[in-house]
């Protein structure tokens, strides 16, 4: 059984991993194509048809591979994670089917009018094609992200003992859910910024190998302005983020911040070396072998107040401590108990609706009402599973604020650059740091799902189902095999669709 | 309107969306026939661009029927995929390496080779198209699972669908009913393809091919279809009782259901003529008659979703358990709430509006057929 589950997990963050090495520079770098050929539709100018063809040839290649790895994600809902699928499905369901219907049409549609149209309809429809491919792209990212984040905070349902499952009760709430639109924008942005990462990087190295320098300076001009409102929005909206996950995910949050004694006036870890879990369970006061802390920095950014308390992991399995309506937060043992009782009382309602005990029907109705929110604490063994991986976590947080940081300098230094007497192509060393930023920008990219889907364990459903519950009754072996087939499969067309990438880079203009 | 109303509906749009895909699938059904229509490397070329500007499409489709599947149906989702699950994992599997290959095969450093990527090709065609009318097969034939919705209240193992057959979904394959199924859209998919290229490649050698092709694979279609329709209408089905929700076989259930439900029967019916229509009169017309695939395609959705409504339909369980047939899955007790249904009936409501934007887009593009002159051209090519 516990085989199963981490081959089950393996395999989704396999696909979801590859998948979304793709994702970005789809909607990155359909964006700056989007200006481009904006900008040619405006100017006339044939220069820049060049320049956006060139990077639509690239965007194509790339764009085929996303659809490939996206596949295996929907259909993995069902196939992998069957109990999850009936238990949240009349809500989960929705988002997905309406990517299909809203988003994926439109892309596939305009996308041919964008590869194949350029000589079959008029230059106002092919530009209204590509901008509707990104748009596309962009809202079935909004789709799935809202049903991401109802995940992690669930909201707009609630349980139908009947049933024997979660059911809408307010559409509103779930594709609205602030979380949502702030993973939506976090999200979105970030891949402007990869996107933006790819472009310049691509033409640095044309202008390292003097070729095509005009149309690479163009190129770099659009893709830094890009970057530069991507990385400025998934600042922001990054700092939204932290703050959600305070309010919403505060185990999370600790382990982000490998915090095992909560504290007053926190300080942000800026760097440090942690200490293994296990030591540091016992020396919760100094869990890391050192840290540079910034102080007062993450009791403000959790709860906006810098003297506001920060719970660390030892208090979230304690409890005890005050909660903002003035309760004392459940100790992790109290909440299992809870989440146990509502399990029970949901056995002994289906019991007793069976038999017509009216009575007893509706006293364990109340009582699984009354500790419903705790109802996956029940399937939890040991307080220590309810405990992400602390050191993944924490180091997949810093790199993806440090290096993630960088970008704003990076896009700034470019558009001042450029701008100069001398030609920006004289910065060689800049040029190849320029380069160093493409595989950067997407290493930031997956620590950042890291940070949200390894922090989040155990839960598929904060609170309500841990990822151990959600499975489909298969053996390990089954799911290890299609493990090894994907990885073998999507890493060989990884290798296909970088060596065509290079290719096409090499043809030039 | 009320809840049997809107499970009703979305059992209708399933199957509509079932439907399209069957008719989509004349992308499969060209790419198996590119080896044998295409002789010199232009002629394969013009084929792959004909059909390589559609597969987006049968893929979409594919992905949006799953999706509504699971936001209307979700214990299909959870009992079928994750039970029969080497059956869709393979046609996952054959679709995954279908995407790749029309924008890889002819690129430079390709690194499997252009051969490769025909070959992911062919595999798709042939055995993505044969399993799916498999996995539908099982619609009418059953499967061996269990659903037990209390399972969810003992922690040590809380799984609710548990297949029983050790094969997840490979069983099927064992059954000549399902075999039959799969070989009708395999044919099914040819024939459309056959038609679709005549329509699209303005090339009087590659018509001329295709239309020879079409009489043996149009009539082995029919020859198929027909059998599969004998064979269903004259086996037992799966009845579910109105107010008990016992489910219990019953003779000539897929007929029954198709006299009892006269405008399904329309549907079939019309739909049969459409396709035989398109197919007589492209195989037998003096000149090239390029409409065929309006005809077929049209008649197509139509038989297709009329076979879909008889098997959820008139108190029928779609997805039949043969181990347990009280776990059987009936559109009533798979469906998503009424909340759920209601929300997903209004954003339908945009369906239409995405049909035609699809359709204009179509126009516009295949407004100049494809023909050996644009392969020549510069541009972008598959």
């Amino acid at each position: 059984m516990e085989d199963l589950v981490l081959w089950s997990r393996a395999q989704f963050a396999l696909t979801a991993i590859y998948h979304w090495l793709f994702v970005p520079l789809t909607l990155g770098l359909g964006i700056i194509i989007g200006v481009m050929e904006t900008i040619y539709y405006r100017t006339k100018n044939e220069q820049w048809k060049t320049i956006t063809k060139f990077w639509m040839r690239l965007f194509g290649v790339n764009f085929a591979i996303g659809v490939a790895t996206g596949l295996i994600l929907e259909f993995q809902f069902g196939t992998n994670w069957s109990n999850y699928s009936w238990f949240v499905g009349d809500i989960f369901g929705a988002p997905l089917a309406i990517e299909g219907i809203l988003a994926f049409f439109m892309e596939a549609t305009f996308i041919a009018i964008m590869f194949f149209g350029w000589n079959k309809v008029s230059k106002g429809f092919h530009l209204a094609s590509t901008w509707l491919t990104v748009f596309g792209a962009s809202i079935s990212a909004l789709w799935i992200l809202i049903a991401n984040a109802w995940m992690q905070f669930p909201t707009g349902m609630s349980f139908n003992p009947d049933t024997v499952r979660n059911e809408m009760t307010d559409f509103w709430a779930v594709a609205l859910s602030p979380i949502a639109i702030n993973k939506f924008f976090h999200t979105v942005t970030s891949c402007w910024v990869v996107g933006s990462a790819a472009c310049i990087g691509v033409s640095a190295w044309f202008l390292l190998k003097k070729q095509h320098i005009e149309f690479a300076k163009k190129s770099i001009k659009i893709a830094a302005i890009v970057g530069l409102a991507g990385i400025a929005l998934t600042i922001y909206t990054g700092d939204g983020s932290a703050y959600q996950v305070a309010q919403k995910q505060p185990m999370k949050l600790a382990a982000m911040e490998g915090l095992y004694k909560g504290q007053t006036q926190a300080p942000l870890v800026a760097f440090g070396i942690l200490k293994p879990h296990e030591k540091a369970m016992q020396d919760i006061e100094n869990p890391s072998y050192f840290n540079i802390g910034i102080p007062y920095v993450l009791s403000f950014l959790s709860y906006r107040d810098i003297n506001a308390y920060v719970p660390g992991i030892t208090d979230l399995l304690n409890g005890g401590y005050p909660t903002k309506d003035g309760s004392k937060e459940l100790s992790a043992k109290e909440k299992m108990e809870s989440g146990k009782k509502a399990i029970q009382a949901l056995a002994d309602y289906k019991k007793a609706k069976k038999a017509g005990n009216e009575y007893e029907t509706q006293k364990q109705l109340r009582i699984l009402n009354d500790n419903y929110s705790n109802f996956g604490y029940g399937f939890i063994k040991d307080e220590s599973e309810l405990i992400p991986n602390v050191a993944i976590t924490f180091y997949a947080f810093r790199f993806m604020i440090i290096f993630g940081s960088l970008f704003i300098l990076m896009f700034i230094v470019i558009t001042y650059l450029i701008g100069k007497k001398k030609p920006f192509e004289n910065y060689k060393w800049f040029l190849w740091l320029c380069i160093l930023c493409i595989p950067l920008a997407y290493m930031v990219s997956q620590s950042g799902w890291i940070v949200a889907e390894m922090g989040r364990q155990p839960w598929v459903i904060q609170d309500l189902m841990p990822t151990s519950a959600a499975i489909s009754a298969l053996s390990s072996s089954s799911v290890a095999t299609t493990f090894i087939i994907f990885c073998v499969l999507f890493t060989v067309l990884l290798i296909a669709e970088l060596s065509i990438m290079f290719k096409q880079i090499k043809k030039g203009f | 309107m009320d809840y049997n109303f809107f499970i009703q509906y979305w059992w209708f749009i399933i199957s509509l969306l079932g439907a399209i895909l069957v008719f989509l699938l004349f992308v499969q059904g060209g790419q198996t026939l590119i080896p044998q229509l295409g002789k010199t490397e232009i002629e394969k070329t013009m084929m792959v661009n004909s059909i390589g500007r559609k597969w987006e499409f049968t893929f979409t489709t594919l992905v949006t029927f799953g999706g509504a599947f699971f936001a209307a149906f979700p214990l299909f989702y959870s009992t079928s995929f994750g039970g029969a699950y080497w059956v869709w994992m393979i046609i996952l599997f054959c679709f995954i390496i279908q995407a790749v290959s029309f924008e890889f095969r002819k690129k430079e450093n390709n690194f499997l080779g252009e051969k490769t990527y025909n070959i992911f090709l062919l595999i798709n065609g042939f055995l993505g198209t044969f399993l799916l009318g498999v996995a539908v097969g099982t619609f009418f034939t059953g499967s061996e699972f269990v659903v037990n919705k209390e399972n969810i209240t003992n922690p040590f193992m809380p799984i609710i669908s548990q297949w029983t057959n050790p094969l997840h979904g490979l069983e099927a394959l064992a059954n000549p009913r399902n075999l039959l199924l799969g070989l009708v859209v395999l044919f099914l998919s040819r024939t459309l393809g056959l038609l679709y290229f005549i329509n699209n490649i303005n090339d009087q050698t590659i018509q001329e091919r295709a239309k020879k092709t079409l009489k043996l694979c149009g009539t082995m279609f029919v020859v198929l279809f027909v059998t599969f329709l004998a064979v269903t209408f004259l086996s037992d089905g799966f009845a579910v009782d109105k107010q008990t929700g016992i489910v219990s076989m019953q003779e000539y259930k897929y007929f029954n259901n198709l006299i009892e439900m006269p405008v399904v029967s329309g549907l079939l019916l019309i739909g049969v003529i459409l396709v035989l229509y398109g197919l007589i009169k492209t195989m037998f017309s003096k000149t090239i008659f390029r409409k065929g695939i309006w005809f077929a395609g049209i008649g197509t959705v139509l038989a297709v979703l009329s076979l879909f409504l008889i098997a959820g339909y008139n108190n029928t369980a779609y997805y039949p358990s043969t181990f347990n047939p009280q776990s059987s899955l009936t559109i009533y007790n798979s469906s998503s709430s009424l909340f759920t249904l209601r929300v997903m009936s209004i954003v339908s409501l945009i369906i239409p509006f995405v049909l035609a934007y699809i359709f204009y887009a179509w126009r516009k593009m295949d407004k100049v057929s494809i023909t050996k002159e644009e392969m020549q051209e510069d541009g972008h090519k598959y």
